[in-house]
């Protein structure tokens, strides 16, 4: 995994190595494709498929109450799907981070993504979620380690949003071309 | 469909002797009433709200913790929320995983409108299609120790279904089973030894 467009996100992967994550929860999103193959590979990580976001936020509760560290990936479209979840590591002070790749921001060709990418942070911050960002590179993973620290150390829930301009935006021509 | 087993009388009798391995997850609502109780152990992680999201604590838990037991135990209109859980337990490792629904086919909390296991829906037929390996329907007490040793020995998931009386009573338990990261914290420290901030991890 030492292709250059692979770079950032083998360095989420060696965050969450460095810091001790052994859950990783996903629905899966391509923006997470190489992560989650990276995390399937590791037999320190146990890697679980749900059907919906919601179920993230209960696994990532099990797992700190079992112990363990856990992190959600997750698209922007499964953020809404969260919502009344997120009540149970708020009032139970339970850390929790979602890495999520956005969706209806940078260039969108599919309108049906456009409104939950656009309300995502306002719905973490309504829900009392932490919010960071990563527009570039090279700044993915402080990105990613300071919101590990800030939810394991400080008992928080932090999403880490990271942008479609970073992950790079689906082609409509050229997705109609392949039709 | 609503059944005939005492709710709390079947809970107690799944509770009693209770080893230290066993760690229990309630559903909002009846079932962590029971459970609360019955008795307030530090092994005991009340869900007041997050309706839905027993089973996927339960998951995580179960991976954190292999060699304990964990016990789900909700009732219908929770488990009903959160049937897509029961796909992700069936493709997770959690072979000590096993969930005790209490079915009285109603939401009892809100006024006893039926459930859909009153109608078309059967919780267990779900589970066993998305790979619990051992699931069953219960519509008395006759079998309570056999059903016992499958909710805390069998190789899971398990799903047992209780047919139950319908039975509303309010929030009877002691208020800081509510209080959530008293709880978190309180069964954390007793499962892991680890404090509520995980500085030292």
């Amino acid at each position: 995994m030492t292709d250059s467009t692979n770079d950032w996100r083998m360095e989420i992967y060696d965050c969450l190595r460095e810091h001790d994550i052994e859950q990783v929860c996903h629905v899966p999103d391509a923006g997470h494709a190489a992560l989650i193959r990276a995390c399937e590979a590791d037999n320190s990580m146990t890697v679980i498929g749900l059907t919906s976001e919601q179920d993230g936020v209960g696994v990532l509760t099990g797992a700190w109450l079992g112990g363990q560290r856990g992190v959600l990936l997750m698209q922007s479209s499964g953020v809404g799907n969260t919502i009344n979840a997120l009540a149970m590591p708020n009032a139970c002070r339970i850390p929790f981070v979602t890495i999520v790749s956005m969706r209806g921001e940078w260039g969108e060709f599919v309108p049906w993504q456009i409104p939950m990418g656009q309300a995502t942070p306002d719905v973490f911050n309504a829900m009392g979620v932490t919010v960071y960002r990563a527009d570039n590179a090279d700044e993915v993973a402080e990105t990613v380690t300071a919101a590990i620290r800030l939810a394991f150390d400080g008992n928080q829930q932090v999403a880490v949003l990271l942008a479609q301009r970073l992950i790079g935006t689906k082609d409509f021509r050229a997705a109609r071309r392949t039709l | 469909m609503t059944g005939t087993i005492d709710r709390k009388k079947f809970v107690t009798e799944i509770l009693a002797n209770r080893s230290e391995d066993l760690l229990v997850v309630s559903g909002l609502g009846s079932s962590t009433y029971d459970v609360a109780d019955i008795e307030d152990n530090p092994r005991n992680f009340y869900l007041w709200g997050a309706m839905g999201q027993a089973v996927p604590v339960a998951i995580g838990l179960a991976v954190a913790q292999p060699d304990k037991r964990v016990l789900v135990i909700t009732g219908d209109g929770e488990m009903l929320m959160g049937l897509g859980a029961l796909s992700a337990a069936g493709n997770a490792p959690v072979r000590n995983l096993a969930v005790l629904v209490l079915d009285n086919g109603h939401y009892s909390e809100t006024g006893g409108q039926p459930t859909h296991t009153s109608g078309s829906t059967d919780i267990g037929g779900v589970a066993a299609q998305c790979g619990f390996k051992v699931t069953r329907a219960i519509s008395d007490m006759d079998s309570i120790s056999e059903i016992k040793s499958a909710l805390l020995d069998v190789d899971g998931p398990v799903m047992m279904v209780a047919k139950v009386a319908l039975k509303t009573y309010g929030a009877i338990v002691e208020p800081q089973t509510r209080i959530g990261h008293y709880i978190a914290a309180r069964f954390r420290m007793a499962t892991t030894d680890r404090g509520e901030v995980a500085l030292d991890h």
